[in-house]
């Protein structure tokens, strides 16, 4: 039987290697990264006119380049773009389909058109697809979408009775229709906590919840698209309450809900007791109190209240995602004792 | 990624069901359970169906707490879990009685007696999944099981220790009940000779259907007598590159649906070689066009020559995994199946050294779980790799990044055992049989009205009045109103239609497209607004749900069609625009084909309805 070694300092060469606790700091400026190589430029003609932009470029973002306002609802800017609300198309020349901008990339020599009947038709379409059968009176983009587009939901005919809590069931199963009525995705407002309120009947399914839960930002997996087809939802395990499930409040789901179907409770209730003023409001950027990241907040504020905080996604840190401290840890700032609070 | 797993410990038949799949647990040192894992938890999210499959047949739903001990076993979010589970119709989240009965009311049931049967049943039991958990008993509707030569098809399943499947065709409410009678044992399985699904059987001139009824299609050492494997022999001594020409030269185009051809997919793959040494062979298996089982007999009948076809593409594209992925409504095709792959690779002709060489190859069986999307390539591949079914965006495409991120070559089974023939005459001789552009020939599904439904097979070229002849004419009350072809994703014709010529370029020339050849006649006395409603009903069901156009288009669609038909006074006169409105924008701008075409057969027959209604007045009223 081999003899057991005496543990020596030897037996742990890593710690004589290891760095001093006064880490010397090099004099002059701090070095800046090499400059990036520059991109290769791509040529292609939109609505007649030619664009150049960097290769890798979405044709959303060569759109922008040439002035044109591009209506989007899944796609952000700090998310990966999932193409699933179609409202982007356009029409690229050789393409069966129509093609979503967010996420295509350009190539060279591409002829792309992006108002043209064909275009403005998909995109009218998708619009009342889903201003008649979502709840859209807290998503004023897809208004004016949908009356940029000339779009009229109604006539689809009156919603259908709402059909209550969307049952797990299997897959694959509806009632026919009655003829008369438009099916929709009312249902009842889930409020399961003191932070934030679901309200799914407001759902367009655009994805980015789930992916700012998962691994686009907190990696907590806590909801997931559930269902098929038109009853597709966003639903936790067995549908269980927040409280039950894997969330950690972190809120990063509000911040990208296009469409208020996430919203914090205070939000919620002053829109419900009709004091929510969006346009009273100011926005204070400021740095969160609480770690030494630093993300920087954006204060909502309305009569001199915090009502809501969030994080611009242009920022470095952030990139729109906040945690629970910082997205909701305001209200000791409203505490009757400040004293006792702080 | 830290897992919040809430909830009751497993039962021990849930966890059994879990463990079937993946092996025991075994407790030891650490205590998370996925530390325990030999390859690290992440890369067996692709276990996740399988693992849901031993559940519901175990179980009989997806209950909490074996889903919940699946996510711990495979390191998943429950949340995630919970949302693929919840996507596959033969999958249940709620408590359901053990036994079940799917009855199939698609459209060549509807015609073929269905409808009694739902109503027999719903006098018996109550209505479609209405039962109580505590029944013992209960019955659902179902898309088309691929039955349809033997309508009315219905599958009837025990979970349990002993689990069943088991596929009834033609049956009647009594035979179901009988069958649901006694879960314990499963019902003997009516003999079904293969004459009665390939009416050609034992005729000549048959290339693919050849060998249907002459070899017991569990026997390798008939397929070994039928000439088995001399293509396989062939391919390994003509090299890859050769095999791939071939393949080029024979013009083969899948016959999935998309008409692709065939070789430049191979070549593509073939040469990713040098930059991604992993690549995947996938046959797409997942029959589930309504009115379509071509795929299904080929299984059933001779489950051999499609894994020698697999074998002989994935050896000559250099892909070492094949994987075929079957639906799950077609058990006794996933039985053969199985079984000469177990077979295949214990006589040396799959595994690690086949054919006693430095070949390598080996195929792994996944089933679906009742969801028609999954037969849309990119979305096969995420329902493999334990994610929804959701179709993914192209480009790019599977050729570059397929299944787990890898080139991946993907064929019909169809495609696929073309290619032993294309092997042993030469891909030059090949492209001689059928049409310039169509070569080959080809597996029609003919159900509905014909005398005698069944798989036949011809050389590209023949009509449609050709086709019909071949199943003895229209058959029900004899009088043609029109003809399905292609599908539900398919287009209807007229009888002043019947002299197309069956082949892709014929059929693309008036409109229609061949799809996954269907050809279902309706005689006059059929309501057809009753089948374009099922279809619009089959859409609603079988979006996934992912993009805007097809996920409310279809249900917009299915309302515009019943409030033109239930000629509700509002909305009638708009319906035609909207559904011509709700068509063009699913096909612009849905993500995947099954939004491209969900408008097709339903436009198809209103551009004909004159002359189908003039057919139908034409005829003397039944009842």
């Amino acid at each position: 039987m081999e003899k057991k070694k005496p543990v020596t300092q030897d037996s742990f060469p890593f710690i004589a290697s290891a760095p001093s606790p006064t880490v010397p700091v090099p004099p002059g400026p701090i070095p800046a990264p090499p400059p990036a190589a520059p991109r290769n430029e791509v040529a292609l003609t939109i609505d007649g006119k030619t664009a150049r932009v960097p290769e890798g470029s979405t044709l959303l973002e060569a759109c922008k380049t040439q002035g044109i306002d591009t209506p989007t609802l899944c796609y952000l800017e700090n998310l990966n773009p999932v193409n699933v609300c179609r409202v982007c198309v356009v029409e690229l020349e050789g393409a069966r389909t129509l093609v979503p901008a967010c996420s295509r990339r350009v190539e060279n020599g591409m002829v792309v058109r992006t108002d043209n009947e064909r275009v403005r038709l998909s995109r009218r379409m998708v619009l009342e697809f889903l201003a008649s059968s979502v709840d859209v009176s807290t998503a004023p983009e897809l208004q004016s979408y949908l009356e940029r587009y000339g779009g009229q939901p109604e006539r689809y005919g009156p919603a259908a009775p709402a059909a209550g809590e969307p049952e797990a069931g299997p897959a694959g199963v509806h009632a026919a229709p009655d003829g008369l009525t438009a099916a929709t995705v009312a249902q009842p407002v889930k409020i399961d906590n003191d932070l934030y309120v679901r309200d799914y009947g407001k759902c367009i399914l655009c994805y980015k919840c789930v992916q700012a839960c998962g691994e686009e930002a907190q990696n907590t997996f806590a909801i997931a698209v559930a269902g098929r087809g038109f009853d597709s939802r966003i639903s936790t395990e067995f549908s269980v309450p927040l409280p039950d499930s894997a969330c950690v409040y972190c809120g990063n789901c509000i911040g990208v809900c296009p469409t208020g179907a996430l919203m914090f409770k205070s939000e919620y209730d002053m829109r419900e007791a009709g004091n929510w003023k969006e346009s009273e409001q100011q926005r204070t950027d400021t740095i969160c109190p609480y770690c030494g990241v630093g993300c920087t907040l954006t204060l909502h504020v309305q009569d001199n209240q915090i009502v809501k905080a969030t994080s611009p996604l242009d920022q470095e840190v952030t990139r729109g995602h906040l945690c629970i401290k910082g997205r909701f840890g305001w209200q000791f700032i409203r505490g009757k004792d400040k004293k006792k609070s702080s | 990624m830290d897992l919040h797993i809430a909830g009751q410990p497993p039962e021990r038949d849930e966890r059994a069901a879990v463990d079937s799949v993946l092996g025991p647990l075994q407790l030891g040192k650490a205590e998370s359970y996925h530390l325990q894992q030999e390859r690290p938890a992440r890369s067996q999210r692709h276990l996740l169906l399988p693992v849901l499959h031993a559940i519901n047949s175990r179980i009989g739903w997806i209950s909490p707490g074996a889903l919940n001990y699946a996510c711990r076993r495979l390191n998943l979010p429950p949340a995630e879990a919970f949302g693929v589970a919840d996507f596959y119709g033969l999958f249940s989240m709620t408590p359901r009685p053990r036994v079940l009965i799917h009855v199939c009311d698609d459209i060549a049931c509807l015609t073929g007696g269905a409808p009694a049967i739902c109503e027999h049943l719903a006098g018996r039991l109550g209505p479609a999944g209405a039962a109580k958990p505590s029944d013992k008993l209960t019955w659902l509707r179902s898309p088309c099981l691929g039955l349809c030569d033997r309508a009315p098809a219905a599958l009837v399943s025990a979970a349990g220790r002993k689990s069943w499947e088991c596929a009834l065709a033609p049956t009647s409410a009594d035979a179901l009940l009988a069958a649901a009678e006694q879960p314990e044992r499963r019902p003997e399985s009516p003999a079904v000779a293969a004459s009665l699904s390939v009416p050609q059987q034992g005729q000549q001139g048959l290339h693919l259907l050849r060998r249907v009824g002459r070899l017991q299609p569990e026997s390798l050492e008939d397929h070994l007598a039928e000439g088995g494997y001399e293509a396989l022999r062939r391919a390994v001594d003509l090299g890859p590159e050769r095999v791939i020409r071939e393949v080029i030269d024979s013009r083969l185009v899948g016959r999935g649906g998309a008409a692709f051809p065939a070789g430049r997919k191979w070549e593509a793959v073939y040469r990713a070689r040098s930059s991604q040494p992993t690549r995947y062979l996938v046959c797409n298996a997942d029959e589930s066009e309504p009115g379509t089982f071509k795929d299904r007999v080929i299984m059933e009948e001779d489950p051999f020559l499609l894994i020698e076809s697999m074998t002989i593409a994935g050896l000559a594209t250099g892909c070492e995994q094949g994987f075929l992925y079957i639906r799950g409504e077609y058990p006794l095709a996933f039985e053969r199946l199985s079984h000469a792959v177990r077979q295949a690779r214990k006589q040396g002709f799959l595994g690690k050294r086949i054919l006693n060489l430095d070949l390598s190859f080996d195929i792994e069986i996944r089933r679906g779980a009742g969801a028609y999307i999954c037969g849309e390539e990119t979305a096969l591949f995420n329902s493999i790799e334990g994610y929804r079914g959701e179709p993914r965006n192209k480009p790019p495409f599977p050729t570059e990044v397929g299944l787990f991120g890898r080139p991946t070559l993907v064929n019909n089974v169809e495609t696929l055992v073309n290619v032993p023939g294309i092997v042993l005459w030469g891909g030059r001789s090949f492209a001689g049989i059928g049409t310039p552009r169509s070569t080959g020939t080809k597996l029609f599904c003919l159900s509905g009205h014909v005398a005698r439904p069944g798989v036949y097979e011809v050389p590209f070229g023949a009509s449609l009045a050709g086709l019909l002849d071949l199943a003895g004419g229209v058959a029900g009350n004899g009088r043609l109103q029109g003809v399905l072809v292609g599908g539900a994703a398919g287009t209807f014709l007229s009888p002043r239609e019947l002299d197309t010529p069956m082949t892709f370029e014929g059929t693309r020339a008036i409109g229609a497209a061949l799809g996954s050849a269907v050809v279902m006649p309706f005689d006059d006395s059929v309501d057809l607004s009753k089948i374009l409603l099922r279809i619009a009903a089959f859409f609603r069901d079988e979006s996934c749900g992912q993009c805007v156009p097809c996920r409310v288009g279809t249900v917009r669609q299915e309302e515009a069609l019943s409030r033109l038909f239930g000629g509700h006074a509002e909305g009638v006169g708009q319906a035609p625009l909207q559904l011509a409105e709700i068509g063009q924008v699913m096909s612009d701008a849905s993500i995947c084909g099954l939004g491209h075409t969900a408008s097709s057969a339903i436009q198809s027959a209103l551009a004909r309805w004159a002359e189908f209604s003039d057919l139908r007045q034409g005829s003397d009223p039944e009842d």
